[in-house]
């Protein structure tokens, strides 16, 4: 067990496997608590349908021939998605902080694109899983159309990213699961609340219907939304560039507050 | 390039804390090198600038010539940090961590053989499969070691590996890092243990207050210290000392005394020679060699200026 000399030509290339590796990492830490990372989230979003959908369903109609389970649905599935999104890299840095283990990456050749890459990516992966599931399971329930996949993938895709992205922001700026849970239950849990996962903001009294239109939740959702109903309340692509500049936005954080090393390198 | 490690002027400012003023020293490849000081002395900080996890204000470091902030990523692949905390992640086994770790550091299954020999090295072969909550303390000492060799660094970085840990394990650690040096690998040893930078490194440096007060070898550094003891059993127990000799005691417990000798102008010859003047027949003696201890509580507490300069000549 020499001391080996360093191989040439390694120094300052991409680190393309500690990236892979990182991402591994974090789609095993949340594989490792299945029942609390996937299972619970779709429990939870069954339950907003069975009694939202239950209660409004014979009594709504919000676009021209679609029930409210039919708008519920992608609702749900966006909103579980984007918040399993933000709680992956949120609660896994503040956990590696709070526990000091972050170190490990910390002292290895990471980028901070490459760190920001890895967990963004694990966290996408994860809200895929939770929004399928619950898409699966609300299909014994509710009759679903599906207008346009690659529409719902790539809202699905970006809307994770964001919340990903902002999850890494939030876990590097928390030096407390207080602080943390206080950025999940003042901004991400209303913004995704009052996004429309519930109604038509066309249906809301003034001026919280013109407020929505501030919301870049709301067009995560929408669009989402359109990609299974093939209708919304928003131009599918106006709520795509919204969601897509929301990305450029917080990765651009994220990715400022990293190559400072912001509140985890001194 | 012979140096595994180069600080030059690195200084490290916090809000209210001026941590390094102003730090030079180079450490030679291959080299076991222990770097002392009392707590807030700024070791774990200049460690944590080489390691890459904290930023210096000013100055540069460099790891096998490449330097911490401009060649990060050969200078951290140059590295291994055993950190003086007991951090470990929770969510995995010790063979996952050991390969999690080998690939942040872009290895692949080419290091597979050689974190098996890892595990079987440092004992951990029977808890590989272990998650790392269920180990004891001195088991996730050795996880740590294993992680900050797993992409084989020429230089190892131990941040007083040793704090609390029973003596078993010490011993079990000693030889495992002087098998480290023996190896080819340069050794960078933190440690408020005395004992263990005189038992196992070649030079010290001793830090205090973010300077560098000290840095020579562990000779050198102990010639500093000119006082030694020397320990009489003598005939009769109560027997009265000539003023030559009384005047050198410090302690007396009937017929053994102790007495403090400078190495320059007291003469052993001369204490016994004004014994056996005075009728007292000394039965036993042995001298007592200064520790580290002495000559680093001597230099913390005089608070003398750097003597690094001409240490590193």
């Amino acid at each position: 067990m020499s001391a080996r000399p360093e191989p040439a030509g390694r120094g300052a290339a991409a680190n393309l496997r500690g990236l892979y590796t990182l991402f591994e990492k974090e789609v095993l830490r949340f594989l490792k608590v299945v029942v609390q990372t996937l299972l619970t989230p779709v429990a939870t979003a069954l339950l907003y349908l069975v009694i939202f959908g239950g209660v409004l369903a014979a009594h709504l109609e919000v676009y021209p021939g679609v029930g409210y389970g039919a708008f519920l649905v992608p609702g749900l599935i966006a909103m579980t998605l984007i918040q399993n999104a933000f709680a992956n890299s949120s609660s896994s840095l503040i956990q590696s902080k709070m526990t000091g283990n972050l170190i490990f990456v910390l002292v290895a050749p990471v980028s901070p694109l490459e760190f920001y890459l890895a967990f963004v990516a694990a966290a996408v992966v994860r809200g895929l899983l939770v929004g399928a599931g619950v898409w699966l399971v609300a299909l014994l329930f509710v009759d679903l159309p599906l207008h346009s996949p690659a529409l719902v993938l790539v809202f699905a895709v970006l809307s994770a990213a964001v919340l990903g992205a902002l999850g890494v922001v939030a876990g590097i700026w928390a030096e407390k699961f207080e602080q943390l849970a206080a950025f999940q239950n003042f901004v991400v849990l209303p913004l995704s609340f009052l996004s429309g996962v519930f109604y038509s903001i066309g249906s809301l009294p003034a001026p919280w219907d013109r407020l929505s239109w501030l919301n870049p939740f709301f067009y995560m959702i929408d669009g989402f939304r359109h990609g299974f109903l093939g209708v919304s309340d928003a131009p599918p692509g106006l709520s795509l560039a919204v969601t897509a500049a929301s990305l450029a936005v917080v990765s651009a954080v994220c990715l400022a507050m990293l190559a400072r090393g912001y509140k985890i390198r001194q | 390039m012979t140096e595994a490690i180069r600080v030059e002027r690195l200084h490290k400012r916090y809000a209210a804390v001026h941590a390094l003023r102003g730090v030079d020293f180079a450490v030679a490849r291959g080299e076991f090198f222990g770097l002392l000081g009392p707590n807030g002395a700024g070791k774990t900080t200049l460690i944590g600038i080489l390691a890459g996890l904290v930023r210096p204000t000013a100055g540069r470091a460099a790891v096998m010539g490449h330097d911490v902030r401009r060649q990060w990523r050969a200078a951290r692949r140059s590295l291994g940090l055993v950190p003086q905390e007991l951090v470990y992640d929770p969510f995995f086994t010790v063979r996952e961590i050991l390969w999690l770790q080998s690939g942040y550091f872009g290895h692949g299954r080419e290091n597979r053989a050689w974190i098996e020999e890892l595990l079987e090295v440092l004992d951990l072969a029977d808890k590989a499969d272990a998650n790392l909550q269920e180990l004891s303390g001195g088991m996730k000492r050795r996880v740590l070691i294993a992680q900050a060799l797993v992409h084989r660094p020429p230089v190892v970085v131990l941040d007083e590996p040793t704090a609390g840990v029973d003596v078993e394990l010490r011993q079990a650690l000693w030889r495992f890092t002087r098998r480290l040096h023996a190896e080819g690998h340069t050794i960078v040893l933190t440690t408020h243990y005395l004992e263990e930078a005189e038992a196992l490194c070649e030079r010290i440096a001793i830090l205090d207050h973010g300077s560098l007060r000290a840095l020579d070898t562990k000779a050198g550094l102990l010639a500093r210290h000119p006082w030694r003891c020397l320990c009489l059993e003598l005939e009769p127990p109560d027997a009265a000392l000539p003023e030559a000799v009384a005047r050198l005691v410090t302690e007396r417990d009937g017929g053994r005394v102790r007495l403090r000798l400078h190495r320059l102008h007291d003469q052993i010859g001369a204490v016994l020679e004004s014994l056996r003047a005075a009728g007292v027949r000394v039965r036993d003696l042995h001298t007592e060699e200064p520790g580290l201890e002495e000559v680093f509580l001597e230099l913390i507490h005089e608070g003398a200026p750097a003597q690094a300069a001409e240490a590193q000549a």
